[in-house]
């Protein structure tokens, strides 16, 4: 009955609307602690438009690791680091003209991309509702140990000869991690207390 | 219930509705239960010290006693230091408010998840509703830090530094413990979680194997470091620093600081009772005796589903009723002891947990109750996923029909 609102529309344009104002906010604010908070603000409406996709599982990531990550570099790397001359911060003509310029040509290059791509153009509403949503933590975890499950274009019967599936991202995520976790144990190695001997 | 209304009336205006059902519906469980725990908490600590607590406002028990503290809150003058910064100090509150309050959004409160075309009671129901629920918990400590920063107090500082290491040491084992309840369900879908332990106490995930009993008992410390209850609270240690990051807050700001501890509190027993205490199933299975199920038609199944909810929250109830009795018995650990419990203590015992609960699963699969009985049969149907009963059950979420393009598109490139 009467005219449809497309909600979908209308909070993408909502959370869009926040993330880049409160991304605005981050530049113009002159106080580092209001600078984090307006971040993590423009972070947490990018996880909105992630939940709004039907993503909840990157969502959620988007939440726990960038969100969270800046409540911990607001902890560590702002307030107990920043001198006196780093809490207000201000930024020079100099740095703005700079900045301009190489925001601008990147998002030069990245408008016409994102435009480029024909399955990104508008998608008609009856197309869209016959399709089912499906778990999206699944695939994601079945990519990284090498199925793609998005990706089964074959009858059943020729995964039978297809032989060993494909080796996936899980090596290469796990050296990752365990070079991640050594350059950890490094760091807190080089930045440990250093007890005089008396 | 947004297709249901939009027969009826505009279809924006049935959005709307369906959304603030949701709303209110939520606003209302923190709100009250709030004001419901508070009251118990002065209860059960004037008996632990042999006080009466609370006796007149009311008439019996003084039932009413929050209310009328809350008036007086109403009436106070809203304080500002002069140093402070503004803004930050006047939004803080809410942001601890909104992030436990967020929380709700994705636990369900009774079940039947998928079961014959039965939607979960859920606001917004979240296929990985477990991590959504640790990330924004993990978030309310943002308010504390900002509220701590913006007083331009030294004692506020230092209960916000507090708590920010401490919440952020308690993530790592409590994100552990929930594993292994996440890998024994082939889920992380809250309500699917839930559905796994039906029947019988014998199925909850506490009584799995010996691991996830004591990783259960492992995250009840957790959540009670997580959300800041004694012998945790560091962060408003009075006897050192005067009340914490509340110290310069007053009035109506400073309850929202206590709705938001209170209602994570609920939302951490929530979680505990869904992963590991049979979720909205009772120890039996009452409502499958009495008939209480899908097949007997909606009325039967809805009522089924008001005895889980009953279920559910008592449970939760009994879990903020431990962590208070714990509060007004155990003396508060110091600062170094909290770290060191965390990361000696609680985060290689989880870890441990985590990988007896994994063997322990690949040694007696499909055993249940320390491994001495089976797990019921219609549990390995529900992995299956989301069959087609679920779509016409569930209001249709608001982001569903871009997730269907999105997927639309993957199938066009592939």
């Amino acid at each position: 009955m009467g005219e449809t609102i497309y909600w979908p529309s209308f909070f993408f344009l909502l959370c869009a609307t926040l993330a880049c104002a409160f991304a605005v906010a981050v530049l113009l604010a002159t106080n580092i602690v209001r600078m984090a908070f307006y971040l993590v603000l423009s972070l947490s409406a990018t996880a909105g438009l992630f939940f709004l996709a039907g993503a909840d599982f990157v969502g959620a990531m988007q939440l726990m690791i960038y969100v969270g990550g800046t409540l911990v570099l607001l902890i560590f790397g702002v307030m107990l680091t920043s001198q006196e001359r780093f809490v207000e911060m201000k930024t020079w003509s100099g740095d703005w003209v700079f900045a301009f310029l190489i925001g601008g040509m990147l998002l030069m290059i990245l408008i016409p991309a994102a435009f480029s791509v024909p399955q990104w153009g508008g998608l008609k509403l009856a197309d869209s509702e016959s399709m089912v949503v499906q778990d999206t933590a699944t695939p994601l975890g079945m990519g990284l140990l090498g199925a793609r499950v998005d990706q089964l274009v074959e009858p059943p019967d020729r995964q039978e000869h297809s032989g060993p599936l494909q080796p996936g991202y899980l090596l290469l995520f796990e050296i990752s991690s365990v070079h991640l976790l050594v350059v950890l144990v490094g760091a807190a190695y080089l930045a440990r207390a250093k007890h005089k001997k008396s | 219930m947004a297709i249901f209304l939009s027969n009826y009336m505009w279809s924006w205006l049935a959005y709307t509705i369906a959304a603030l059902v949701h709303v209110v519906l939520i606003l209302n469980l923190v709100a009250i239960s709030a004001l419901v725990f508070i009251w118990l908490e002065r209860k059960i600590s004037g008996r632990i010290q042999d006080r009466l607590g609370p006796t007149r406002v009311g008439g019996k028990f003084g039932w009413l006693q929050t209310l009328a503290d809350g008036l007086k809150l109403l009436t106070k003058e809203d304080l500002r230091p002069e140093g402070a910064d503004g803004m930050l100090f006047r939004l803080a509150p809410y942001v601890s408010f909104a992030a436990s309050m967020a929380s709700y959004i994705a636990i369900p409160f009774a079940g039947g998840a998928y079961l014959l075309g039965a939607a979960p009671w859920a606001a917004q129901h979240i296929n990985v509703g477990v991590f959504f629920v640790l990330a924004v918990l993990g978030l309310e400590v943002f308010g504390t830090i900002l509220a701590g920063y913006s007083s331009a107090s030294k004692w506020s500082l230092f209960g916000a530094m507090r708590e920010a290491a401490q919440v952020v040491s308690y993530e790592v084992p409590l994100g552990m413990c929930v594993i292994p309840a996440v890998l024994i369900a082939g889920s992380m879908d809250l309500s699917l979680l839930g559905d796994r332990q039906a029947g019988l106490f014998t199925n909850w995930l506490i009584f799995h194997d010996p691991f996830t009993f004591i990783a259960f008992w492992v995250y009840f410390t957790c959540a009670t470091a997580s959300v800041n209850r004694a012998p945790f609270d560091l962060a408003e240690a009075e006897s050192e620093l005067v009340a914490g990051f509340h110290t310069e807050y007053s009035g109506l700001r400073w309850s929202f600081f206590f709705m938001a501890e209170y209602g994570s509190m609920l939302s951490v027993s929530l979680l505990a009772s869904i992963l590991f205490l049979g979720a909205w199933h009772g120890p039996l299975p009452i409502a499958d005796w009495l008939g209480l199920t899908a097949e007997h038609g909606r009325i039967a199944m809805n009522a089924g589903k008001l005895l889980g909810l009953v279920n559910l929250l008592l449970k939760a109830v009994v879990g903020v009723s431990v962590m208070i009795w714990v509060r007004w018995t155990l003396p508060r650990l110091r600062i170094d002891q909290v770290i060191t419990t965390c990361l000696k203590y609680c985060t290689p015992l989880a870890a441990v947990m985590l990988l007896g609960a994994t063997v322990w699963q690949y040694q007696f699969p499909g055993r249940n109750f320390f491994g001495l009985t089976n797990v019921p049969q219609a549990v390995f149907s529900l992995s299956e996923g989301p069959p087609q009963a679920a779509k016409s059950g569930n209001p249709v979420t608001k982001g569903a029909p871009v997730a269907k393009v999105e997927k639309s598109k993957m199938g066009e490139g592939a």
